[in-house]
C-alpha cells in the first residue's frame, strides 16, 4: 500500500474545493492509498481497516477469497473507511478523470460518515489507530494465553451481531439524568393518566379545555391552565416534586454488557483478560453497526454528489462519455434486482424535487385530486437543503419507511418482482407481481438488515435463557450450535434459547399441492427451547 | 427415444410391477416427455446479486478488470490451520474448517473447479421463512425481489432454466479442452482428505507391477555440438555475444553479415532419456444421469466422486487414469469430467447397462493386467430392472477383476426412504456379505452435507 501520487492528489484538493462550495461538509485532511488486489484480498476480510486485530478466521477468510476470486473477480469491498481522516482505496492504474468521479463519491461518503447522526459515536476518535492499540494488546494476550485468546475471539464474534446499538446512540441524544418532564407534559402524561386514572372521555374533556385557553389567551394560556389543575387538585405539586426525584430506570444491556456483568467464569480471577477481549470486540462491531445500516442512504448519497459534482467540474470536459459508461453501471436500476446506489439516488433526486415544488407540505398532502396534485408547485426551491436534513437524520428503515410512496413507484416504473416455478418447462419464472408503493416498500424493507432481539435472563442457579422476540422470521437453524457453543462457554453454565419455528410440511403433502395453489401453503409456527449444556445442544417443542 | 422407452416399460408391465415400481417409472417417463419442450427455454443473461449488500464500490466503480492471476501468501498456511482445527477437536470444540469447491460456470459448460478452505462464523441470524425444509436450492419461491421497467402485474418477464446455475445442461462434446483443470488441485485436495479426514491409506498400493519405463527424446539443450540445431534459441545466443562485443547498438539496424559467431553460441538439441510412469489405477466413475437424478441427487453424487477422484490422486501420487460413464437406459462412455458432470437427459434407468460397458471396456482394453480398477457408482436407486435380474449377473463380473466397488444411493425423495430397488436387490444377493473386502454400498439422504459425504466416502473405500 501506498500513498496515491502528488499529481493525483493536487486533483482532489480541487474536488475537494468545489465539493465545499455546495455545502458538503467534512475534515479537511484525507489519506488516499494505491492498493494493488493483493493488498485488496488481504483488507476485506478485516473490512478494509489496515490495523484490524489478526484472527485466523481471516485467514481461511483470505484464503477462500482467493479461491473465490479466481472464479468472481469482483468481491465485497468498500472504497473509503470512516477513520479520522478518512481513509480511502485507488487502483494504481485509473485514469485522472475516473478518480475525479471515485473521489467525489468517496467524499459523498466521508460526508455522510461525519454528518449523518447514525454515525454519532464514531466522531470523537480515530479507529484505525483504536484498532492497532487492539492488535498490539491481543498479540501481547497471545503471547501469553496461547490458542485461547482466539476462542475467546471467536465466541465474542458469535455474537457481535447482537450488540446494543440503539442503546449506544441513545447516549448521546439523552440527558444525564433522563428526560425531565415539565409540569404540564407530567399533568397530561402521568398525572391523569397513572395517578387519578380518568376516564377517556374526562381526559378528552381536559385537553380540550387546554387548548380552548390557549386559543383565547395567547400569552399565557398555559399558566392560567396549570393554576386551574392546582386549584383542582392541591397535591399536583407535591407529586410532581417527587417524580423529578425518581431515579430512572436501569438501562436495557445488550449480551455482551451481560455476560460481562453477571458471568461468573468471566469475573474469576484468572479469566479477566478475556473482559478485555470482549470489550473490544463489542466496540468493534459497534463501529460497523452504522455502515450496514445505512447502505441505501450513503451509496444513494453518494452516488447523486459523484454525478452532480463530476459534471460540473470543468477540469474533466472531453470525458462525459466515459463517465456516462460508468455511471450507467453503478446507477441504473436492474430490470430484477435491488440496486442501492441506484434506489438511494433516485430517491434523494425524487424528494429535491418535491421539496422544490413545495410538495413536502401539508397542502400537498391533503390534495387528493391527481391532477392538482401533478401541478402543484410553489416554486420555494428547498430542495438541497430538505435532503441535506435527510443525510443527517435518517438510516435506511426510515428513509425507506418514510419516502416511498406511489408517485415514486411509478415514476420509476419500479415493481416486484417475484420467482415461481414453472414446472412444464423446468424454468424459474419471474414476474412482475405488483406495482402497489405498499408491496415494494414491504419489499424493500425486509431485506434490510436486522439482526434478531434477544431478551436475557437469569431462570436459575447459573442458567441463561435467551427468549428470540418473534418478528415473524425464525433464526438460521445451522448456525444456533455454534452460536450458543459461544455463549455457553463465555456464560459458564448452561443456557437455553426459545424461538420460534415454522412447523414443516410432510413431503407428500406438498406433492398434492402442486397445483395452482401452491403460491400460498399455510404457515404455521411452534415455538422451541434449545438447551446447550455440555457443549452438546438439545431441542425441543413447546407446547402452550 | 420417447417409443424405445414405453415399449421397454410395457414389456416390463407385462412381466408385472407393483403399484409402486409402476409409479416411479410413470414419474420418470413423464420427465423424459417434458424433455423435449426444455428447448425452448429462454436464458436470462443475468444473475441478480444475492442481496443488496452484494453491492460495494469497488466493483462498482472501478474498472471492471482486474488480473485474475495471483499468487498470495496469507499468514498461515493451509496445514498450519488444519492443525488449529485439529487442536480445536482436542480442547473439546467442534471443528470448524471445511474443504470446499467451488464451481464458476463457464461458457459452453466448461466449468471450472477450484478447492478452497472454509470456514462459517456462525451467529444468530434472521432465515427467510420457508413453508417446507427442502428449500429450492439456492433461491426458491417466495420473498419477492426488486425489480423496475415495463410489463403488467402477473406479466412474465422472463425465465431461467432451473438447473442452469449449474452451469447449463452442456450437450455431449461440450467443454472439451478444458477437462483437466481440476487435476492440479485434486492432489492437493486428496492430501488434505486424506489428513485432516483421516480417510485410510491404501493398503497395498502398486500390489501389480508399477512400471517405470524410459523413452528418448529430444529435450535437452546442448552448446557446441549435437543432433539438431535449434536455430531460435542460437539466434538468440548470437546477439547476446554480439551486444556484449558492443556491434549491435540500440537504434541502428542489423546486419547479420556482420555479427560474429562463437562455437559455443551453437545450441543443439540431443537425445535424452526421460521416465515415463504408468498409471497404476483406474477408476470408473458411473453415474446415473436419468430424469429422475436432477437436482440434489446428481449434485451429491458428483461431489462425492470429485472427492473420491481426488482421493485416488493422492493415493496414486498422481498416476491416475479415470473413465467417466454415464447411463440411464443405455450407458456411454464420455470423455471428462465436466460432461460427465453437467450432462442431463430425463429416459428411464437401467443399471445393468452401464455394467455391461464398464465389462466391456476392461475386457476389450485388456485393463485387469496392468491396473488396480476401482468402480464407483452413484445412483438414486431406481432401476425399471426392479429385480437386478440383469444387474446381479454383471455386478458379480466386475467383483472378480475390481479392487473396489463403491455404490452411493443419493435417494431422490421420490421413493421410498431405505426401499430403492438397487438397495433391495442387492442387499438380496448377499453380495454384500460374501464379497465384504470388494463391494460397498453407502445410502444417504438427499439433505445429507458434506460431512455425511465424506464418511460415506469412508465407507465405501475403508
Amino acid at each position: 500500500m501506498e500513498l496515491i501520487s502528488q499529481h493525483a492528489k493536487r486533483i482532489m484538493e480541487g474536488c475537494k474545493e468545489r465539493a465545499r462550495d455546495v455545502g458538503l461538509r467534512f475534515q479537511d485532511e484525507s489519506l488516499e492509498y494505491i492498493v494493488t488486489n493483493r493488498d485488496l484480498l488481504e483488507l476485506s476480510p478485516k473490512i478494509m481497516i489496515p490495523t484490524l486485530y489478526d484472527y485466523w478466521v481471516q485467514d481461511v477468510e483470505v484464503l477462500k477469497e482467493r479461491g473465490r476470486y479466481e472464479l468472481y473477480p469482483s468481491n465485497p469491498y468498500e472504497t473509503v473507511i470512516n477513520t479520522r481522516p478518512a481513509i480511502s482505496f485507488y487502483n494504481d492504474n485509473n485514469p485522472d478523470w475516473l478518480n475525479v468521479m471515485i473521489f467525489y463519491h468517496v467524499i459523498g461518503h466521508i460526508d455522510f460518515f461525519q454528518n449523518n447522526l447514525f454515525f454519532r459515536h464514531t466522531w470523537d476518535f480515530d479507529f484505525a489507530s483504536r484498532a492497532l492499540s487492539d492488535k498490539r494488546l491481543i498479540a501481547k494476550l497471545r503471547s501469553e494465553k496461547g490458542r485461547w485468546v482466539d476462542y475467546v475471539i471467536e465466541f465474542s464474534r458469535s455474537i457481535d451481531n447482537l450488540v446494543g446499538y440503539f442503546e449506544e446512540l441513545a447516549h448521546f441524544s439523552r440527558e444525564k439524568e433522563g428526560r425531565k418532564l415539565s409540569r404540564l407534559d407530567f399533568y397530561f402524561d402521568t398525572f391523569l393518566q397513572s395517578e387519578k386514572k380518568v376516564s377517556i372521555m374526562e381526559y378528552i374533556k381536559e385537553l380540550e379545555r387546554f387548548n380552548e385557553l390557549i386559543r383565547n389567551h395567547p400569552e399565557d394560556g398555559e399558566f392560567l391552565f396549570l393554576e386551574s389543575v392546582k386549584s383542582r387538585y392541591s397535591e399536583f405539586d407535591s407529586f410532581y416534586g417527587k417524580n423529578k426525584k425518581k431515579k430512572k430506570p436501569a438501562e436495557k444491556m445488550d449480551i455482551f454488557q451481560f455476560l460481562m456483568e453477571n458471568s461468573e467464569f468471566l469475573n474469576r480471577e484468572e479469566n479477566q483478560w478475556m473482559l478485555t477481549v470482549m470489550e473490544m470486540i463489542r466496540s468493534t462491531s459497534l463501529y460497523f453497526q452504522p455502515q450496514i445500516r445505512t447502505k441505501i442512504l450513503n451509496e444513494g448519497w453518494a452516488s447523486y454528489w459523484h454525478e452532480e459534482l463530476f459534471l460540473q467540474d470543468d477540469r474533466i470536459r472531453g470525458h462525459e462519455v466515459d463517465f456516462a459508461i460508468v455511471n450507467a453501471k453503478v446507477t441504473s436500476m436492474p430490470r430484477v434486482g435491488l440496486n442501492p446506489y441506484a434506489l438511494g439516488m433516485r430517491l434523494f433526486a425524487y424528494l429535491e424535487d418535491m421539496a422544490n415544488k413545495g410538495r413536502i407540505s401539508m397542502d400537498f398532502l391533503l390534495l387528493k385530486d391527481k391532477a392538482t396534485r401533478n401541478q402543484f408547485d410553489t416554486n420555494i426551491e428547498k430542495g438541497r437543503d430538505y435532503i441535506f436534513s435527510v443525510r443527517e437524520n435518517c438510516a435506511d428503515s426510515m428513509f425507506i419507511n418514510t419516502f416511498i410512496d406511489q408517485d415514486f413507484v411509478d415514476l420509476h416504473k419500479l415493481f416486484v418482482a417475484g420467482k415461481r416455478l414453472n414446472k412444464e418447462r423446468m424454468t424459474w419464472e419471474y414476474y412482475v407481481k405488483s406495482r402497489k408503493s405498499k408491496d415494494y416498500k414491504e419489499m424493500v424493507l425486509d431485506s434490510l438488515y436486522h439482526p434478531p432481539s434477544l431478551q436475557i435472563q437469569i431462570i436459575e442457579e447459573n442458567t441463561l435463557l435467551l427468549g428470540h422476540l418473534f418478528e415473524g422470521k425464525p433464526l438460521v437453524q445451522d448456525y444456533i450450535k455454534g452460536a450458543l457453543l459461544g455463549i455457553e462457554f463465555l456464560w459458564g453454565g448452561q443456557v437455553f434459547l426459545d424461538t420460534s419455528e415454522v412447523v414443516p410440511q410432510p413431503v407428500a403433502q406438498q406433492e398434492k399441492s402442486d397445483g395452482q395453489d401452491k403460491a400460498s401453503p399455510e404457515i404455521t409456527w411452534q415455538k422451541v427451547r434449545y438447551r446447550m449444556k455440555d457443549r452438546k445442544l438439545s431441542r425441543k417443542i413447546v407446547n402452550e | 427415444m420417447m417409443q424405445k422407452l414405453l415399449a421397454l416399460y410395457h414389456s416390463l408391465q407385462e412381466k408385472g410391477l407393483t403399484p409402486e415400481q409402476e409409479r416411479l417409472i410413470r414419474y420418470e417417463l413423464d420427465l423424459a416427455a417434458q424433455q423435449k419442450n426444455t428447448d425452448h427455454s429462454i436464458r436470462i443473461d443475468y444473475f441478480p446479486p444475492q442481496s443488496m449488500y452484494d453491492y460495494n464500490d469497488l466493483a462498482m466503480l472501478d474498472e471492471p478488470l482486474r488480473p485474475a492471476i495471483l499468487s498470495l501468501s496469507p499468514t498461515h498456511s493451509i496445514d498450519e490451520l488444519l492443525e488449529r482445527d485439529r487442536q480445536r477437536e482436542e480442547d473439546g470444540f467442534p471443528r470448524k474448517i471445511r474443504v470446499g469447491k467451488m464451481i464458476k460456470p463457464g461458457r459452453n459448460g466448461a466449468d471450472k473447479v477450484v478447492v478452497v478452505p472454509t470456514t462459517v462464523e456462525e451467529k444468530l441470524l434472521h432465515d427467510q421463512v420457508r413453508a417446507n425444509e427442502e428449500g429450492e436450492g439456492g433461491g426458491g419461491e417466495g420473498e419477492g425481489e426488486g425489480g423496475s421497467g415495463e410489463g403488467e402485474e402477473g406479466e412474465v418477464i422472463g425465465e431461467q432454466p432451473v438447473r442452469e446455475e449449474k452451469g447449463g445442461q452442456g450437450g455431449a462434446g461440450q467443454g472439451g479442452g478444458e477437462g483437466h483443470e481440476i487435476e492440479s488441485d485434486a492432489y492437493e485436495m486428496g492430501r488434505i482428505l486424506t489428513e485432516t479426514f483421516q480417510l485410510p491409506n491404501l493398503k497395498d498400493k502398486g500390489k501389480k507391477k508399477s512400471l517405470t519405463k524410459y523413452t528418448y527424446d529430444l529435450t535437452d539443450k546442448n552448446r557446441g555440438f549435437g543432433q539438431v540445431l535449434d536455430k531460435k534459441a542460437t539466434i538468440r545466443r548470437i546477439l547476446q555475444t554480439n551486444i556484449g562485443l558492443g556491434r549491435v547498438q540500440p537504434g541502428i539496424p542489423v546486419d547479420p553479415h556482420n555479427l560474429l559467431i562463437s562455437p559455443d553460441d551453437r545450441v543443439y538439441r540431443i537425445l535424452s532419456k526421460e521416465k515415463d510412469f504408468e498409471s497404476q489405477a483406474v477408476v470408473f466413475f458411473v453415474r446415473d444421469y436419468s430424469g429422475s437424478m436432477s437436482g440434489k441427487p446428481t449434485e451429491l453424487v458428483v461431489a462425492q466422486h470429485v472427492m473420491i477422484y481426488s482421493w485416488l490422486t493422492y493415493q496414486y501420487e498422481n498416476q491416475v487414469k479415470s473413465r467417466f460413464i454415464l447411463h440411464d437406459t443405455d450407458a456411454k462412455e464420455v470423455e471428462d469430467f465436466h460432461t460427465y458432470y453437467n450432462l442431463r437427459v430425463a429416459g428411464g434407468t437401467q443399471v445393468s447397462s452401464a455394467y455391461k460397458l464398464v465389462n466391456k471396456i476392461v475386457e476389450t482394453e485388456n485393463l485387469e493386467r496392468d491396473y488396480n480398477i476401482y468402480i464407483f457408482h452413484g445412483t438414486d436407486g431406481d432401476d425399471w430392472d426392479t429385480s437386478g435380474k440383469e444387474t446381479i449377473p454383471e455386478l458379480e463380473k466386475m467383483l472378480t477383476y475390481a479392487s473396489r466397488i463403491g455404490i452411493t444411493i443419493a435417494e431422490n425423495g421420490y421413493g421410498v426412504s431405505g426401499g430403492s430397488e438397487v438397495e433391495k436387490y442387492i442387499k438380496g444377493s448377499g453380495l454384500l456379505e460374501s464379497k465384504k473386502n470388494l463391494l460397498r454400498l453407502d445410502v444417504m439422504s438427499k439433505e445429507s452435507d458434506e460431512g455425511r459425504l465424506i464418511e460415506g466416502i469412508k465407507k465405501l473405500i475403508s
